[in-house]
């Protein structure tokens, strides 16, 4: 590639740089709310603290269960993750490498769920777990076993749709090669397609987890208090009387700083799809 | 083939849809039992500072409950932004706690659903009779008419907190006692970025709580004798243009407080950037945020001058309710536990704890209650306070007319006039979006 | 071999397939048939013995003389300009800074993960935080632009007014375009690296690169990440939920707080449910015109 010229570089630092800016002011102002007592972070904004105090992250703890309420989350949007993205691998690959009958009508399907209202289904859905429960003595209200599988299928059709993409542009080649050498179908599915498809993969789990762990509306209905998640458990910080911003910011820092850590992690595979796209 | 599979996804289709529709509500026969007698299900709502000190404050009586009735109950706190479509959910499916606190503010609409055990004189009388609550209390309990589908557990009503050192200031010697008063009062307060007056603009139900005891006193009642909406009538336009011009026309508040829907207005008065508070057992919040106790007082609402009889009216019912709820599978051990919830001796700790008055009168005798912040506001209670309209489209009253008082006060905040034909037809929208029913 | 594994496919979708059944299509008719219903808080404790409205309730939601149907209408306008607004600038700002991404530099593997961070934040938490720098006389906003920069006279709200529909934009831009990042990210990483540099051959500048490679190379993701963004924004609750709380300023009246008011607040779902088969119409359609316009075109370029 050509050194790009310095009207690209400067557009590229003006823009990153105001990007930033905008990306991360919300941040700053949680953490510099989140050293102020109550008082102060009532009062006129201003940056730095007039008064430094690490309370408000001592304070979190005992407001709320906020351990709890992450593990729920953890629990929850790990496993909805997983099997969110392994459910999604197989259909993609189903529908990316094979012709059947009814295949437009489940890619259609699938997609159309995409745009149901969360407020249309809400109750329904809830009544129908009640009544599994009542029928099989499976909870699922309230447990958190129905808010993984909610939310599972929310990141489905998502998936399912960015990962046939992914796999389409993986070149047919590398599957018969694969045939030639002995492979089953499932062997093709996890020696080459997936790792060629990565870098869609880790984005897609990325964005399974996060639907998880930020849904606000069905986790207030579907929870109770021993599996209440981080996006309902927060607002706690908000009570009747009082609305404690400074422990509110000081818990979602808190909460937030393994998933930033895991996101850390997971970006270098983000582009490792170099590499395994290269065979080509 | 084809149409094979097309059926058999129409046949799990309708049959996942039976089961869903099937059995879809609690049992229609509608009737409790006493199958599972030695446990209890109980939803407190969020009284204290926070959901942890709820627990903290109610598990040693649940213990005391358990010692006495060998009974276990089991306590989740539910905040408040959950509580109402937990409550929806429970109806709904049939799967719900045994009893539960609701805002009394609910009771007729929760009763309308036909889910809450109605307190009739046979129940009441298993809980130690009726006669006991104040009537104020029991009359915001359910529409009228009807047996009660809760009673009254914790209660509070409106009053006036003003700030003694800025009215010394301003050479104000005593708190206002009508509105003129309250106004003049308000302008002589109002200078160098200090405001006479915060009102929580942007909180649909604050402006509710006003707009209904400002209503009475001007005789505008919401509802007629038939059930039906009427929120244009001139009373009304008066009552919501007073209330409104608090910013538009007095400028007594600030315009900031238009879109205060966080307690900020608790906090300027608390920090002394505002002299007056219409609030209910501010006690606590004001402590929490560093005023001094001594700092200020508690004074009853205004009126207008003169006014007597049923348009003296200073204050909503306000409170907490506690229900039982129809399917419970313990009803026995319920009542058992609402009798235990309300006993003088437990009414007396609770509402200390939690600043709130007992409605159970002879509670209110202890000596607890007797600061001067309580003797007031149970006076309120007990001679200046009506019970929002007990209605079964309540919710929908104080959505729509809360909106319309947090738009007129956006308007009016932004330099907009507000003029009586502005107010009507913000009213009469909201009267228009009422169910017909 | 497609022959002979006829099987096959259909286990592969069968996960897929039963979970939507169960979670979205079933609790849909459900819905549907709620709509049908006269489903007050009078019946909600054993719905199938609500009384049949039949079209009612669509008949009160489309009344648009009657203030009912007005404010839906209202609504939906709104609607669809914050969405317009919201994907469009959320997908420029996720293309800029993918394609700024692309090669590498010091400090870029920072920035990408910096970016993300919008999205890592409990929703919740984000929003709320957006809402403490909105506010008038004590936010950060108001601080910035008129006690710093002297924009206004007059410190402006955000939060309730006019400029509440400006706030929910900004607030959704900032929530969603790390999404559009990430995922065109990805994207990128499958475009050949030799048609890049048989371009630079050919002489094309940075520029001519970005427009005849890697704009047309995104055009598959890009049509499925559109229409994705098209259909949260459209529905998103979190947000303007967080935002405004349960009443919701006029100019930002998302559809889905109006439906959730119409319904779970006031326990009228025979009405929500109606205005949300309404909604779910309206998104099929725009999304088969989409998917025909934007399918053929890329038929058209193949």
């Amino acid at each position: 590639m050509l050194k790009p010229p310095p009207s690209f570089l400067w557009t590229r630092r003006i823009f990153l740089t105001l990007l930033t800016a905008f990306t991360l002011t919300p941040v700053l102002v949680m953490v510099s709310s989140s050293l102020k007592p109550l008082q102060d972070v009532q009062g006129p904004f201003r940056w730095i603290p007039s008064e430094l105090t690490f309370r408000p992250y001592l304070d979190i703890w005992s407001t709320v269960p906020l351990a709890d309420y992450f593990v729920n989350s953890l629990i929850v949007s790990v496993s909805a993750t997983v099997l969110s993205v392994l459910i999604a691998i197989f259909s993609a690959y189903g529908v990316s490498r094979y012709r059947f009958r009814g295949r437009k009508l489940f890619t259609v399907t699938v997609l159309s769920t995409q745009m149901f209202p969360g407020i249309l289904f809400l109750l329904p859905l809830f009544l129908i777990f009640v009544n599994i429960g009542n029928a099989t003595g499976v909870a699922l209200y309230g447990s958190r076993g129905g808010l993984i599988l909610t939310y599972l299928t929310f990141s489905l059709p998502f998936s399912i749709w960015m990962l046939v993409g992914y796999f389409d542009s993986i070149p047919r080649d590398l599957d018969e090669a694969a045939a030639v050498d002995g492979c089953g179908p499932l062997r093709t599915l996890v020696r080459i397609v997936v790792p060629a498809a990565t870098p869609g993969i880790v984005a897609v789990s990325v964005y399974a987890f996060m639907t998880a762990w930020g849904e606000v509306l069905f986790a207030s209905v579907m929870t109770n208090d021993t599996t209440r998640t981080l996006s309902v458990g927060l607002q706690g910080y908000a009570t009747q009387n009082d609305v404690y911003w400074n422990q509110v910011m000081a818990a979602s820092l808190v909460v937030s700083v393994p998933v930033v850590a895991g996101f850390l992690l997971l970006q270098r595979y983000l582009v490792a799809g170099l590499t395994a796209g290269a065979v080509k | 083939m084809r149409i094979n599979r097309l059926a058999a996804a129409t046949a799990l289709v309708s049959v996942l849809t039976l089961t869903a529709t099937a059995c879809g509500g609690g049992s229609t026969s509608g009737g409790g039992d006493n199958s599972s007698p030695k446990t209890l299900t109980y939803w407190a709502s969020n009284q204290g500072t926070s959901l942890e000190n709820d627990k903290q404050v109610l598990e040693p009586e649940l213990r005391k409950f358990e010692a006495q009735t060998g009974i276990k109950v089991k306590l989740e706190v539910v905040p408040w932004s959950d509580l109402l479509n937990r409550i929806l959910a429970a109806t709904a499916s049939g799967q719900g706690p045994d009893v539960l606190n609701i805002g009394n503010t609910w009771s007729a609409s929760l009763q309308a659903t036909g889910a809450l055990l109605p307190f009739d004189d046979a129940t009441f009388g298993k809980i130690g009779g009726k006669d006991r609550f104040l009537p104020a209390t029991i009359a915001s309990a359910g529409a009228a008419g009807k047996a009660p589908a809760a009673v009254p557990l914790y209660s509070m009503a409106y009053g006036l907190y003003y700030n003694k050192k800025l009215f010394d200031a301003a050479g104000i010697s005593k708190p206002p006692a009508t509105w003129e008063e309250l106004v003049a009062d308000g302008q002589k307060l109002t200078k160098d970025g200090k405001y006479g007056l915060a009102i929580e603009g942007g909180n649909v139900s604050e402006n509710v709580h006003h707009a209904f005891a400002l209503g009475k006193q001007h005789g505008a009642d919401w509802f007629d004798a038939a059930g039906k909406p009427v929120f244009d009538t001139p009373e009304a336009v008066a009552t919501v243009k007073q209330y409104v011009d608090f910013i538009a026309k007095d400028k007594i508040a600030a315009p900031g407080n238009a879109e205060y829907a966080a307690n900020q207005s608790v906090t300027d008065f608390a920090s002394g950037k505002a002299a007056m508070l219409m609030w209910q057992a501010a006690g606590a919040s004001l402590k929490s945020h560093g005023m001094n106790p001594d700092d200020y007082a508690v004074a009853p609402i205004p009126l207008p001058a003169g006014a007597s009889g049923s348009k003296a009216v200073t204050s909503m019912v306000a409170g907490i309710n506690l229900a039982v709820f129809k399917n419970s599978k313990n009803t026995d051990g319920a009542l058992q536990f609402v009798k235990f919830m309300t006993s003088n001796e437990e009414q007396i700790q609770l509402n200390k704890t939690y600043g709130s008055i007992p409605p159970v009168k002879d509670a209110q005798a202890d000596t607890a209650f007797a600061t001067p912040e309580l003797k007031m506001l149970s006076n309120v209670l007990a001679t200046g306070a009506a019970p929002l309209p007990q209605v079964a489209n309540e919710s929908q009253f104080e959505t729509l007319v809360g909106t319309a008082v947090k738009n007129l006060l956006a308007a009016a905040a932004a330099g907009k006039p507000v003029t009586e034909d502005s107010v009507k037809a913000e009213l009469t929208k909201a009267q228009q979006q009422m169910p017909a029913s | 071999m497609t022959r002979r594994r006829l099987g096959l496919p259909y286990l592969l979708l069968l996960p897929a397939l039963a979970l939507e059944l169960l979670i979205h299509l079933v609790p849909m008719v459900v819905g549907m048939v709620m709509s049908f219903k006269q489903l007050t808080q009078f019946y909600i404790r054993d719905w199938s013995t609500a009384p049949w409205s039949g079209l009612d309730n669509y008949r009160v939601s489309v009344d648009f003389s009657a203030p009912i149907g007005q404010s839906l209408l209202n609504s939906f306008w709104v609607t669809c300009l914050f969405t317009a607004l919201a994907v469009g600038f959320s997908w420029l700002l996720g293309t800029a800074a993918a394609v700024f991404l692309q090669e590498s530099f010091r400090g870029r593997g920072l920035l990408r993960t910096l970016f993300l961070i919008p999205y890592a934040l409990p929703v919740y938490a984000a929003v709320i935080t957006w809402s403490f720098m909105f506010q008038r006389d004590t936010g950060l906003v108001n601080h910035l632009l008129v006690d710093q920069l002297y924009l206004f006279d007059e410190k402006p709200f955000w939060l309730i007014g006019d400029n509440s529909f400006t706030a929910l934009v900004v607030v959704a831009v900032w929530k969603t375009w790390p999404f559009a990042f990430l995922t065109l990210m990805a994207g990128l990483q499958n475009i050949p690296r030799e048609l890049y540099e048989a371009a630079a051959m050919d002489g094309a500048g940075v520029w001519q690169q970005l427009r005849k490679i890697t704009l047309p190379s995104l055009r598959p993701v890009n049509q499925v990440l559109v229409l994705v963004l098209f259909l949260w924004t459209f529905n998103d609750f979190n947000t303007p939920y967080v935002l405004f709380g349960k009443s919701a300023p006029e100019q930002a009246d998302l559809i889905s707080i109006h439906i959730y008011q119409s319904s779970f607040v006031t326990w009228n779902f025979g009405a929500g449910s109606a205005m949300s088969v309404l909604l779910l119409l309206f998104l099929l359609l725009v999304t088969a015109i989409y998917l025909f316009f934007t399918s053929r075109r890329r038929d058209a370029d193949a």
